[in-house]
């Protein structure tokens, strides 16, 4: 450790760090904008200077900024000096100067952090008497908002955007005094990480419009801990909400997962809480075919009845449910009656990744990722099917210039500096999808195949780590070549696959590239992207049941859960769905399978009911429940899908006791217990507060409906109150509600919670790992089956179930289009914006021609959303151009699709 | 008469010297006895010993900097940019040496790309002086033609390929980092230091960037040798330098003259002293970003050392004269405006600080201040101008007019405020 004097106090700090860095670790208040844990220094907003004396005889110093001096022994230091914070205090006097104090009106007061920088420096009066700057603001599309005026130009914003997530329609124009933050134009921000600006933004220039349109302070939301369900990857969020709506998420740090970021899907999505597609009340089809609402009560005794009169009821789980509703499902239908819901590929697919969590190949973290200097990516879209990841692997490649760095001797946290030196030179990242991908541009080699050819690529490059050489006419030899030689020479190889293919072939073939790596460099690691937030813990769970064999079983009655059947059957759900005697359907969001059902039962989100969900490293991680629905307005039948399914066997448990029962049957879950304190937990006697302190409407919010302030619910689940009552700073990691400190009102105030900063949360890691990699890796047969001409393409907007109910993501979801090269084209007999028409079964859909020819020949990349569902699963497809078509749709969508294009 | 090496082939009457009359007067003849032939250890140490200091403001010793170049140990690109970038305000030194003798500089670059075995160069020019780009583009043409340019210099091993790239126009490129990532195509913003161009300079690699009077230097040293060059200088400064005069002065111009002679003889020799009912009240020793001198202070040797301690800098050394009939607080007002507006929007104290106090100068020269505004001036400009409080030298050279213009000029801006108006007339710079 290094040893520094600050103030005449000794402290020991992480060599190599920045000063700032250090004092914020040691505990001590320094203000700063420009500098942020995971993107360095810049030294533009010079807020964090403090006074350096060259030795023990120098009683002036010198004015230093403490982000860009790098610690040194015995350096000696004052934060407390006047010249310090006189200059400090200077600092934003004058960043003021132009700000509109529009604090009352601004939806970042309260938790801004320009605000908590202004407070502890101390500047109170105001001098300036000139006019104000002023700008126009942009529209930036339907998620992030601009109000240019509030700006203190700290650059943090274009250096997430640019830098870090790799946009470029947001930058830094004009100069003095009137930089400007914005867009060339008006327009949709393009990159998918664009919400994280309004957590970089030290104040209210970029801000979140899905809180805006139904704003509430901080300190008036209750909020808790929650897991995302937008992919598998399981970023950490705080969801908040107010009279029983979701108003926002936003980040919650996690060292393991998420870090700092979330993706546009994460942030965004969770508008389907509050979707008018929610099914809220319990529902019964009347002999004429027509639902008819009923009571929970009715609903659950005639659901009994059709239970109990069976001779065969199964009981259809969910990827995107929790394990408890899992659990209970199986529990009420029987283990050998439950399958985990997924279709029979994606269980396959599913197969894989266990038996890669069980091997002794290291699965790594989203932050583990980032430390790998040679990835190989197969057959996977990631920024669209598993966003976050992306931003991982974009940092990654940043890893040669690191390497660069440590040779000149410049520390990692001189941000513009490294990346002057480093220019364009990155670590190797090598895609092979069958379209142009979002990471092409940090690529060092992109290859366009069809998922079998990407199958045969993979298995070709494990073959040749082996020492077998393909044949030389092959096409695919120099790049086999050129991909096995640079991950054989890597110190840190990773390959990444997943699911989003549909082709098990393709996660078979990176499996064994991995396997073929760790023989000759046991750094390597492979990740395979999952499908759903829970795909993971349900395969964990039950991998064995099809689904598709269960259905085949002719059973009386079948219970699914959280699953639409539509999209996980595909091509074949009408005619599966039409033969089932009784559907009892328990969900959140109206569907195809709910539309058929014949029973269906209200049942709570992510939001509304606690529950553990598994990502695709195996780490078992709980969401907290963030409100109870119905408290605020009419009483509501919603309850946590386990509640309902206990309630159908006449049962009632908490989710403790459905968790004990599923380790009992399950034991490789048994970790599932250790992801978070369960409902008896206390601090102190106290159980752990959802809201602030400052929560000013708890005790009078619903005084328009009494005056007699009701009781607040309890909370049988967790050890959460839903009040302000109880412990907020000193609750663990995984129960805490939202992160604050006195005088660190922001986001930023997380720091105080971390061990140092960036660093591991200090009241626990939450989550926990399940699985034991201790196995061999399992190597697979290098067959490769025929596909057909559809690849379905996963859209970060419109590929998710959940999400697409949230009407901002909704509007960004591509219109229908098939991408084909010219070959392709020429067979169909179209050209660009032409139209194609698909009929079968009814179903009748119009897709927009778009030529790519980077698309490998006889491919038809269509979009996965919910109007393809009939496509899934189908080999080949009878397309008709349309004659005289027009393209649909207003210019928002139209747009999406030409800057996909445009890539 | 002393020797003018500098300006030797320099009559403005009669055109810019060509590349026969250069030549004729013994140009590239140290191009041909030294690539190829010396070792640019060698070379680096008599630019070294000849004590030569940059001649664009700031007086960085040029073979301290030059030394500071790691020895090649890749194939990697290596540069070197002449910053013709003379943006500094009744600053017009290089323009002469760039229209008039564009050989001189071209000689000057391909010696000192040598040295640092820098195989590209750059000129990087301001906009509005087209006749010196025009004049640069072809002595480069013709020296390509000679091969004192290109690959294999005089059939060396030594390749150095040279160009000239125009600046969009901003104050803050004339600062060497700014002007490499304009250079870039990046936003002109400075760099924090370390690492130092000489390490990481342009697109990361290892650069020097010198002004263009440095460079027009370097072919003299190399052919007369540093004992030479020393005995040039009057003081402890070696060499001569552009001395230039603007101002109310009957013969305002630049001159070549030994480092060192005093403000009086360029003021009352060279430039004829001040017209005939103005008296000199002031001056700005070496372009606008330098503090104020006064008349006691024109007897001082224009050398580095001297007008350091006299508060000042020598700078450019061309001096900006304020007479008795012009307004300070006027020209201060007029001076921070342009500054401000040149800032590059970087840092806190630059971007904010100065329209702040450009407004307070002319809310005080409008007749409008109010008691007080000294006192404001005073802290923002210890706020802007303090030692490692910003992230370049832009600021703390802004606020040098202003810190000393306050000292020796402290009544008028009383006077402004008490009195609400300005009491000279309106001739005022504005």
């Amino acid at each position: 450790m290094t040893v520094i004097h600050v103030d005449g106090k000794e402290y020991e700090v992480e060599p190599g760090s920045n000063l700032l860095e250090a004092l914020l670790s040691a505990g001590l208040d320094v203000p700063y904008f420009c500098w942020h844990p995971a993107m360095g220094s810049v030294g533009a907003c010079r807020q964090c200077a403090v006074v350096q004396y060259a030795n023990d005889d120098d009683t002036q110093g010198r004015i230093i900024m403490s982000c860009m001096t790098p610690v040194t022994d015995n350096a000696r230091f004052s934060v407390a000096t006047e010249s310090a914070s006189g200059f400090r205090e200077s600092v934003i006097e004058n960043l003021m100067l132009n700000h509109p104090h529009d604090c009352p009106v601004c939806e970042e007061g309260g938790e801004c952090h320009l605000q908590d920088m202004t407070v502890m420096v101390g500047h109170r009066d105001r001098q300036y008497t000139g006019k104000k700057r002023t700008h126009k603001n942009q529209y930036l599309g339907p998620l992030v908002g601009h109000e240019m005026n509030r700006c203190i130009t700290c650059y943090r914003c274009v250096r997430f955007y640019q830098d870090y997530a790799g946009g470029s329609d947001l930058a830094a124009f004009s100069s003095r005094d009137k930089v400007y933050f914005g867009r060339a134009e008006d327009g949709v921000l393009e990159n998918e990480f664009a919400g994280n600006l309004v957590d970089v933004c030290p104040t209210g220039v970029f801000t979140d419009k899905t809180l805006s349109k139904h704003y509430t302070r901080k300190w008036d939301l209750q909020s808790a801990a929650t897991i995302c369900m937008g992919c598998a990857q399981g970023c950490n969020t705080y969801t908040s909400e107010r009279y029983g709506e979701v108003r926002r998420v936003h980040n919650r740090f996690h060292q393991d997962v998420n870090g700092y970021f979330l993706c546009d899907r994460g942030r965004f999505g969770a508008g389907f809480v509050n979707s008018d597609d929610r099914i809220k009340q319990a529902g019964i089809r009347r002999d004429d075919g027509l639902y008819e609402a009923v009571s929970l009560a009715e609903a659950v005794s005639q659901a009994s009845d059709m239970i109990n009169a069976s001779q065969r009821v199964v009981g259809i789980g969910s990827a995107r449910a929790s394990l408890e509703s899992n659990q209970a499902l199986r529990t009420l239908v029987g283990a050998d009656n439950y399958c985990n819901g997924m279709a029979d590929i994606e269980r396959e697919m599913h197969a894989i990744i266990i038996e890669a969590l069980k091997s002794d190949i290291a699965t790594p973290s989203m932050r583990e990722v980032e430390q790998y200097d040679a990835i190989l990516i197969l057959g996977e879209d990631i920024t669209n099917h598993a966003p976050r990841l992306a931003l991982s692997v974009r940092q990654a490649t940043r890893n040669k210039a690191g390497e660069m760095a440590v040779e000149t001797k410049l520390a990692l946290w001189q941000d513009a500096a490294v990346r002057e030196l480093a220019q364009n030179s990155l670590s190797p990242l090598m895609i092979a999808t069958p379209t142009q991908d979002r990471l092409d541009d940090v690529a060092t080699l992109s290859t366009r195949l069809d998922s079998a050819g990407i199958a045969r690529l993979g298995f070709a490059i494990a073959d040749q780590l082996h020492d077998i050489k393909i044949a030389e006419d092959d096409a695919l030899e120099a790049t086999v070549s050129a991909i096995t030689e640079t991950l054989s020479a890597a110190k840190r190889p990773l390959v990444i696959s997943g699911t989003s293919s549909r082709n098990a072939d393709v996660m078979r073939s990176a499996a064994n590239v991995a396997a073929a790596l760790k023989e000759i460099n046991p750094n390597t690691g492979l990740c395979l992207c999952a499908s759903e937030c829970n795909s993971v813990g349900v395969a964990l769970m039950d991998n064995e049941h099809s689904l598709t064999a269960l259905l085949g079983s002719s059973p009386d009655t079948v219970v699914v859960l959280e699953n639409d059947l539509a999209t996980t059957l595909g091509a074949d759900f009408k005619q599966i769905a039409s033969s089932i005697k009784n559907l009892v359907v328990i969900d959140h969001l109206d569907n195809a399978t709910a539309s058929m059902s014949d029973l269906v039962l209200p049942a709570a989100t992510f939001a509304e009911a606690e529950g553990t969900y598994v990502n695709n490293e195996g780490r078992a991680q709980r969401s907290m429940a963030v409100f109870v629905p119905g408290h605020h307005g009419a009483a509501s039948d919603i309850k946590a899908s386990y509640h309902l399914l206990d309630n159908l066997a006449d049962r009632s448990r908490t989710s403790s006791e459905v968790r004990a029962e599923m380790v009992s049957h399950s034991p490789q879950l048994q970790k599932v217990i250790d992801a978070a304190p369960s409902e008896d937990f206390t601090v102190r006697g106290s159980k752990i507060a959802r809201m602030s302190h400052r929560a000013s409407g708890r005790t009078a919010m619903l005084a328009d409906v009494s005056v007699h302030e009701p009781q607040q619910p309890a909370d049988a689940d967790s050890a959460m109150t839903f009040s302000m009552e109880g412990v907020q700073q000193q609750a663990p990691a995984s129960l805490r509600a939202f992160t604050w400190s006195p005088e660190w009102n922001s986001n930023q105030s997380i720091m105080k919670f971390q061990e140092s900063v960036a660093g591991s949360d200090r009241f626990g890691i939450s989550g926990a790992l399940l699985v034991e990699k201790t196995q061999p890796p399992v190597v697979y047969d290098a067959t490769v089956k025929q596909i057909g001409q559809l690849v379905p393409q996963h859209h970060i907007f419109g590929s998710d179930p959940l999400s697409n109910h949230a009407e901002e993501l909704a509007s960004l979801a591509p219109q229908l289009y098939i991408k084909m090269n010219d070959q392709a084209a020429g067979e169909l007999g179209v050209s660009s914006d032409d139209g194609l028409s698909y009929q079968a079964d009814g179903q009748s859909l119009e897709f927009r021609v778009i030529i790519d020819n980077a698309i490998p020949d006889n491919c038809l990349v269509y979009p996965l959303v919910p109007d393809t569902d009939c496509l899934t699963g189908l080999d080949e497809v009878s397309l008709t151009r349309i004659d005289d078509w027009t393209p649909p749709g207003p210019a928002g969508k139209a747009q999406l699709i030409t800057s996909d294009r445009a890539n | 008469m002393t020797e003018t090496p500098l300006t030797r082939n320099i009559n403005p009457e009669k055109g810019p010297t060509d590349l026969t009359a250069y030549e004729a007067n013994g140009g590239y003849q140290a191009v041909r006895d030294t690539i190829g032939q010396a070792d640019p250890k060698s070379v680096l140490e008599t630019i070294s010993d000849a004590n030569l200091r940059g001649r664009g403001g700031a007086g960085f010793p040029t073979g301290m900097k030059w030394s500071f170049v790691p020895a090649p140990s890749d194939t990697g690109h290596r540069y070197l940019v002449a910053n013709a970038d003379e943006m500094e305000p009744g600053t017009f030194k290089d323009r002469l040496l760039m229209e008039f003798d564009p050989h001189q500089l071209v000689e000057g670059m391909i010696l000192s790309a040598y040295t640092i075995s820098a195989d590209i160069g750059y000129i990087f020019i301001r906009h509005e002086y087209h006749t010196a780009i025009q004049r640069l583009r072809e002595a480069i043409q013709q020296a390509e033609d000679r091969n004192y340019l290109g690959n294999n210099i005089q059939g060396s091993q030594f390749s150095f390929k040279l160009h000239v790239h125009v600046s969009a126009g901003r104050y803050i490129c004339g600062e060497e980092t700014a002007l490499l990532n304009s250079l870039e195509g990046k936003r002109a913003i400075p760099r924090a230091k370390p690492p130092f161009p000489q390490v990481s300079g342009l697109w990361g690699r290892p650069t020097i960037v010198n002004n263009v009077e440095t460079l027009c230097n370097i072919p003299h040293i190399i052919a007369n040798g540093a004992d030479w060059f020393k005995s040039l200088g009057i003081g402890k400064d070696a060499g001569t330098k552009l001395y230039g005069v603007s101002g109310r002065v009957n013969n305002p111009g630049c001159w070549e003259l030994p480092i060192g002679t005093t403000g009086r003889e360029i003021v009352e020799q060279h430039a004829a002293g001040m017209k005939k009912g103005y008296s000199l009240r002031g001056f700005l020793p070496g372009g606008a970003s330098t503090d104020f001198l006064i008349d006691e202070h024109l007897d001082l040797p224009m050398d580095y050392e001297s007008i350091q301690q006299a508060g000042s800098r020598m700078g450019t050394g061309t001096m900006i004269i304020l007479d008795d009939k012009t307004c300070p607080v006027g020209m201060v007002a007029n001076l921070e405006k342009f500054f401000a507006r040149e800032s590059c929007g970087f840092c806190t104290p630059c971007r904010e600080g100065l329209p702040w106090v450009k407004e307070i100068l002319d809310t005080i020269e409008a007749g409008d201040g109010q008691p007080g505004d000294i006192e404001t001036l005073e802290r923002q400009a210890k706020f802007i101008g303090g030692l490692g409080n910003t992230h370049c030298a832009h600021a703390p050279g802004a606020i040098e007019p202003l810190t000393s213009g306050l000292k020796y000029f402290r009544d008028d801006f009383e006077a402004h405020i008490k009195d609400q108006k300005c009491r000279y007339s309106q001739e005022a710079v504005r």
